[in-house]
């Protein structure tokens, strides 16, 4: 018994951190209609961005958890700017195809710069170890990563939904006509919201830095993945990403515990399960898988 | 004046003829040297995983192995005209299988080196035996290069999965963490390794409680270190390589198992991972390394030589890279010909002392190369002395016991 409760916590501590990892591409999608291939790339550079920070100037996590956002967030406009905004009318496919591209350009840049070995990580002291939870053990650093992530998650979902700024660019997508109609300037929303969204793919990278490897590759194998929990979740849903980010921690998990070889390919088996049943995801709307 | 003119042309033509059979000046590989030429073909992993341990660095130690064997012999050399060429095969064995093709066929390539990833490497030692042409392996650690797929033209020259086991495994044992659990990825090196180190285990007295099968590549290993740690084993042993060893590396120090006192051996490291993870997060790692840069004042020279060719301390891949180079260049000196029957007959129980090879030699029946290796330990960040200076040497393997007696792995040419 001990030890499902303990899988299950780990599995609850690694979806938070998919959940957070997920919700840069939820936004981006539910919003703009991009499906962002390159989610994964701009996880890795907040990831490197992270390493170089410490290296170069001796910015702490704590300070990269603020830092580098920001920066991915410039990052995120210049990219909308200059590529995504001239293909938002065009078929999603377009979209698909230029951040793939992107991708490879991204992770090949860095590549050149910094190789392909990796870069190292210190993690501040004060993570280190772990904590008991009543005879169920974690990492003090995923329970960070768990307080963190679930905290973001929360904060971007009140934004969402019950802000003013929230509520207009909600409307702005759902209702573009209805909305420019009530005087809203649906355009001015597209470019920080893209920017927002990549600033969530760095700062997930920020809290990958000190428990997963920094390198060029980084986001290639994850990124699927998370594909993987918005489509499970429902393309677009903020609170589908967050659930089905949970969901897939504990299939990931408890696979690895029981089915080791078959861990992954479990997720898998859990989406295509799920899209059988509900084929626009647990919270997507019926409309976006048409 | 005209039977002067042909007087003078005979003689000339037969002074050029003796010079010849004397096995002379660069003049003469014309005959012995298919287009006039010898190509050293360096084959692997350009812009992937590798690309760090070996990749276009191990071209440079290749040329560097080429410059010392003209300068050795300068006109003496029986071939003057070397030309050492590369081509990526990103590690798949079927690009792998069609660009040793390419190099044989097209390139005129007398030699192909290096070929990092088992599946590739076996798959361009097919291409050696079809060609009837030599294949030097450094990269790859099949046994199986020199087991069930060994052929004449084909020599492993760095390491195989038995010496890292063997090494590892039976070391960490006797020094008294007898109960193992082995986490390794589920393709053909993390089998291979598994299956090696279990016997090696178990012949120094020790235990396997269990062995874990991970996906390929894989990030996330939390649940697999708490599976392994909860038959509160001596020691954990990982197969995992590159990206997948640093992230195993990172979750294990979080994971608490180092202050119970589980600890961890790494079956493959190579000095790069050490560099990627950052010494803090490795020290006091065991693994078995078949060469170090900064082992003795012969390594170190060498070492300091790559460093103004490339910037960084070479990998034990790229030192072995030179090394095969090298040797290959010395039996083709003593072959008089780059025909490959010949070659390999120079190479065949050769015993080479060099940079990489200490008490090494060029075993005939399996073309293993066997030399002495190294049981290493990763130092304390405290105890690195300068950039790239990871590694304490806890016991030098002699040569006998490092390597796979002749004919364990049934090799019949």
């Amino acid at each position: 018994m001990n030890a499902v409760l303990q899988y299950a916590v780990q599995g609850l501590a690694a979806g938070s951190f998919y959940a957070l990892a997920a919700l840069g591409l939820a936004v981006i999608f539910g919003v703009l209609g991009v499906v962002n291939f390159a989610h994964g790339a701009f996880y890795m550079l907040g990831a490197v961005a992270t390493a170089v920070l410490l290296d170069t100037l001796g910015l702490t996590l704590w300070w990269s958890l603020l830092v580098v956002p920001a920066l991915m967030f410039v990052f995120g406009v210049v990219v909308e700017r200059l590529l995504v905004r001239w293909l938002l009318r065009l078929d999603p496919l377009y979209n698909f195809l230029l951040t793939f591209g992107l991708t490879l350009v991204l992770v090949e840049l860095v590549k050149q710069k910094y190789g392909v070995s990796g870069l190292p990580y210190q993690p501040p002291a004060i993570l280190q170890g772990r904590v008991d939870l009543a005879g169920v053990v974690l990492p003090r650093y995923q329970l960070f990563v768990f307080l963190f992530s679930v905290t973001i998650c929360v904060l971007v979902w009140l934004l969402m939904t019950r802000t003013r700024i929230g509520m207009i660019v909600r409307a702005s997508t759902e209702k573009p006509e209805l909305a420019r109609a009530l005087g809203i300037n649906v355009g001015r929303w597209v470019t920080p919201v893209f920017g927002f969204g990549v600033a969530l793919a760095g700062l997930a990278g920020v809290l990958a830095a000190p428990f997963r490897a920094i390198t060029a590759d980084m986001g290639n194998n994850f990124v699927i993945i998370l594909f993987a929990v918005v489509v499970i979740g429902g393309l677009g849903s903020i609170v589908g990403a967050v659930a089905a980010g949970f969901l897939v921690g504990l299939v990931e998990a408890f696979g690895q515990a029981y089915a080791p070889t078959f861990a992954q390919i479990l997720i898998f088996v859990l989406m295509a399960l799920i899209i059988l049943v509900r084929p626009a995801g647990l919270f997507g709307r019926e409309e976006a898988a048409t | 004046m005209k039977s002067t003119q042909i007087r003078v042309g005979v003689a000339a033509v037969t002074g050029a003829l003796l010079l010849c059979a004397c096995g002379g000046g660069p003049g003469s590989s014309g005959g012995d040297f298919t287009g006039g030429k010898l190509v050293l073909a360096v084959l692997n992993d350009q812009t992937g995983v590798y690309k760090d341990a070996s990749g276009p660095n191990s071209v440079k130690a290749v040329k560097m192995a080429v410059a010392d064997y003209k300068k050795k012999y300068g006109g003496a050399a029986v071939v003057d005209d070397i030309e050492v060429t590369s081509a990526d095969h990103q590690n798949k064995p079927d690009v792998a299988n069609t660009k040793a093709q390419e190099l044989y066929e097209r390139k005129g390539a007398d030699v192909i080196l290096d070929v990092p990833t088992s599946s590739a490497a076996l798959a361009v030692a097919t291409q050696a035996k079809n060609h009837h042409k030599v294949f030097i392996d450094v990269s790859a650690a099949t046994t199986e290069l020199t087991g069930a797929h060994c052929n004449k033209y084909t020599f492993q020259w760095a390491y195989d999965t038995y010496m890292l086991a063997n090494g590892t495994g039976t070391t960490v044992t006797k020094d008294g963490d007898k109960n193992w659990q082995l986490i390794y990825p589920d393709y053909a090196f993390g089998q291979d390794m598994t299956a090696s180190f279990t016997k090696a285990i178990k012949a120094a007295g020790g235990t396997v409680q269990g062995s874990i099968a991970t996906p390929f590549p894989n990030d996330n290993f939390t649940t697999f270190l708490t599976k392994a740690g909860s038959t509160d084993p001596d020691v954990i042993g990982t197969m995992q390589a590159g990206g997948d060893l640093d992230n195993l590396v990172k979750q294990y120090n979080q994971s608490g198992l180092k202050e119970k006192g589980v600890h961890l051996a790494v079956g493959l490291m190579v000095i790069n991972d050490i560099h990627a993870l950052g010494v803090d997060q490795v020290a006091g790692t065991t693994f078995t390394d078949p060469w170090y840069w900064n082992f003795d004042q012969q390594s170190r020279a060498w070492a300091d030589r790559f460093r103004q060719e490339t910037g960084i301390r070479p990998s034990f891949e790229q030192a072995g890279n030179y090394s095969a180079a090298l040797q290959y260049l010395e039996a083709v000196q003593s072959a008089k010909t780059d025909k490959a029957d010949a070659v390999v007959h120079q190479l065949e129980g050769k015993k080479i002392n060099d940079v990489f090879l200490r008490n090494g030699e060029v075993r005939a029946q399996d073309h293993l190369v066997v030399h002495d290796a190294y049981l290493a330990r990763v130092k304390k960040p405290s105890q690195v002395k300068e950039p790239w200076d990871y590694e304490d040497i806890v016991t030098t393997i002699p040569a006998a016991k490092a390597f796979p007696p002749a004919g364990q792995f049934a090799c019949s040419m």
